[in-house]
């Protein structure tokens, strides 16, 4: 690699440093999002100045159709798709790192890696891994495209012996990883590659819908790792720090989100939380009355409050309730009320979803605060309007032991002057616990689609 | 005294066999590691470091832009393109060519895809007037 080379890719790699320090104030973020595109430019281009890079034809129709695809996808997209729209793509960056470890394993010296049957071994090593790790990447994440477009569903699938599968697969994989490296047989390596294609798949089927924040930041991870893989490969360190960044962030976001829920990396891993059957377990009959209201009792009570604080959650984005719930926010602004909302780290279905759905709707950024932000204000709030979460306002959470969601931090909501819960209905939440402040004296339950529940809520503040 | 000068020839000889092998050997030796148990070491004290960087770079982001977050790492993730690109890049097509240019396509759906959906969602963060 010449020197004019290697200084170029290391631009690239600080402009993706500085493009990720961009998104610390959403004042530098799309300064930050156009320095990486700049990153990336410098790095296409650098590589295809390379003398070994000839057809550019062929090259150029691959990028253009690429390009098209995504980027009419990415015009399309609806905000509340989101999470599987990311989770389709991280399965498109494990496949390319399998197509890419295939191309260098049947023509080494298009990397400078010796030749077909004399690879080196630390090539073998490096290649087979980022091959297992992309393979893993890309079945996993089409599984949880699956789970969150509703094609898979979305409960847990266990069964009987599966960690245990799991664990003799995983050793399969290693066992062949040592003989591929030692023979350079091509069946081996197609082994490898089904081997982790199956499982990607066990790895993700046992993990339930509402889990899916962690594991689509957890293959965001993957995706990076396969890239620094690869960068082992090609001795370019381009690969290497980008794909340190990515997995490294993908890792965090992981950390973050279990933190939010108050469980372990493995325990999610481990999957069987949630869905039907932890709500059948935890249902047990309760033949309290909730208090119902209805829109115009709740009109009536937020236009005469002075501070309100909305809890949105992932109810709110099913129902593609954002805008309506941000028209309802101006006219009680209007009325002269201070309106606020509350975010959870592990509110919807990917981290930080809620604030993109707000921003789509036009709600300043400066009105939504996180969790440690808020949470002491609810007690000099007037009145919490919780719309489409459950969970994560569940006294239980801090009071009951035995509670599945003992320990996870909650916004206390119940501590405002009155709490509105927007809901379909009175099942509980995604781990199967009932919440406790349904049957409280100033909680009013506004059963309803949450989206027409904030339009009927609208026509009763305009009258 | 011929019997001297023949002897050396035979020696000079063996003396020569034995620097072909020791030569070969080296270029044998030279091939398995390919000059590249160098850059493993090296390529790991970049990897570490840059995990650091990262793990700095990553907290300071604001909580309200993960999703933005992960756009843009999904995209530059895709900087695997660069290997897609030298396997696609040779004239004479084969098998190896295929697997690139199909490699090229994919990243370049995630290229363009991730950064165009970061932008939007950007976009739309807005301060209060």
């Amino acid at each position: 690699m010449s020197t004019l080379t290697t200084a170029a890719y290391l631009v690239s790699s600080v402009l993706f440093i500085l493009s990720l320090r961009g998104l610390s104030h959403p004042s530098t973020a799309r300064r930050g999002n156009f320095l990486g595109i700049l990153g990336m430019a410098i790095a296409i281009v650098t590589t295809l100045s390379n003398p070994g890079v000839l057809s550019y034809k062929e090259i150029g129709i691959a990028f253009l159709i690429g390009g098209l695809i995504g980027t009419s996808i990415a015009v399309k997209i609806q905000m509340t798709a989101l999470p599987q729209l990311v989770a389709a793509f991280h399965s498109l960056v494990g496949l390319a790192a399998v197509f890419v470890a295939a191309s260098a394993y049947y023509n080494p010296s298009a990397f400078n890696i010796g030749t077909v049957g004399s690879i080196p071994m630390g090539s073998l090593i490096e290649m087979s891994i980022g091959t297992a790790i992309g393979a893993v990447t890309f079945t996993g994440s089409i599984i949880a495209f699956g789970k969150l477009q509703g094609f898979v569903s979305g409960n847990p699938l266990v069964f009987k012996g599966q960690h245990f599968i799991n664990l003799l697969l995983g050793l399969g994989i290693i066992a062949l990883i040592v003989k591929f490296c030692i023979d350079q047989n091509q069946e081996l390596f197609w082994l490898i590659v089904f081997a982790s294609f199956v499982i990607g798949v066990l790895l993700i089927v046992p993990i339930g819908g509402a889990d899916m924040p962690v594991i689509v930041s957890m293959l965001n991870s993957y995706s990076g790792w396969a890239a620094a893989g690869i960068g082992f490969t090609l001795s370019n360190n381009l690969l290497i720090i980008t794909g340190a960044l990515v997995g490294s962030s993908g890792a965090i976001l992981s950390y973050i989100m279990c933190k939010g829920m108050n469980r372990s990396f493995l325990n999610v891993l481990l999957g069987g939380f949630g869905g039907e059957q932890a709500a059948s377990a935890g249902g047990v009959k309760d033949d309290r009355q909730a208090k119902q209201g209805n829109a115009a009792d709740a009109a009536f009570m937020m236009k005469n409050s002075k501070t309100i604080i909305i809890v949105p959650g992932y109810g709110m984005a099913v129902a593609q309730a954002q805008h309506a719930l941000r028209e309802m926010g101006d006219l009680l602004k209007a009325a002269g009320a201070e309106v606020r909302y509350a975010i959870h780290p592990v509110a919807g279905r990917m981290p930080g979803h809620m604030n993109v759905l707000l921003a789509e709707a036009n709600v300043p950024y400066d009105e939504v605060l996180e969790l440690d932000e808020i949470n002491r204000d609810f007690s000099e709030t007037d009145v919490a309007f919780v719309i489409g979460a459950n969970d994560v306002t569940n006294p239980a959470a801090k009071t009951d032991k035995t509670s599945a969601i003992y320990g996870m931090p909650i916004l206390d909501v119940e501590n405002a002057g009155q709490v509105f819960f927007v809901k379909r209905g009175m099942a509980s939440g995604y781990a199967g616990v009932q919440n406790e402040l349904f049957f409280r004296d100033n909680t009013l339950m506004l059963f309803g689609d949450a989206k027409k529940v904030c339009e009927d809520i609208i026509k009763g503040l305009e009258n | 005294m011929s019997e001297i000068s023949n002897q050396l020839e035979s020696l000079s000889y063996k003396a020569q066999q034995i620097a072909n092998e020791a030569s070969q050997l080296a270029s044998s030796v030279a091939e398995t590691s390919g000059g590249h148990s160098d850059f493993i070491i090296f390529g790991i004290t970049v990897l570490v470091l840059a995990c650091f960087v990262g793990y700095y770079v990553v907290w300071s982001v604001t909580p309200a832009l993960h999703s933005p977050l992960m756009g843009v790492t999904n995209a530059i993730s895709s900087v695997i393109i660069v290997g897609a690109l030298l396997a696609a890049g040779p004239v004479d097509s084969n098998i190896s060519k295929y697997f690139g240019l199909v490699a090229v396509t994919l990243a370049a759906v995630n290229i363009f895809g991730g950064f165009v959906v970061t932008n939007r969602m950007l976009s739309m963060f807005k301060k209060k007037q």
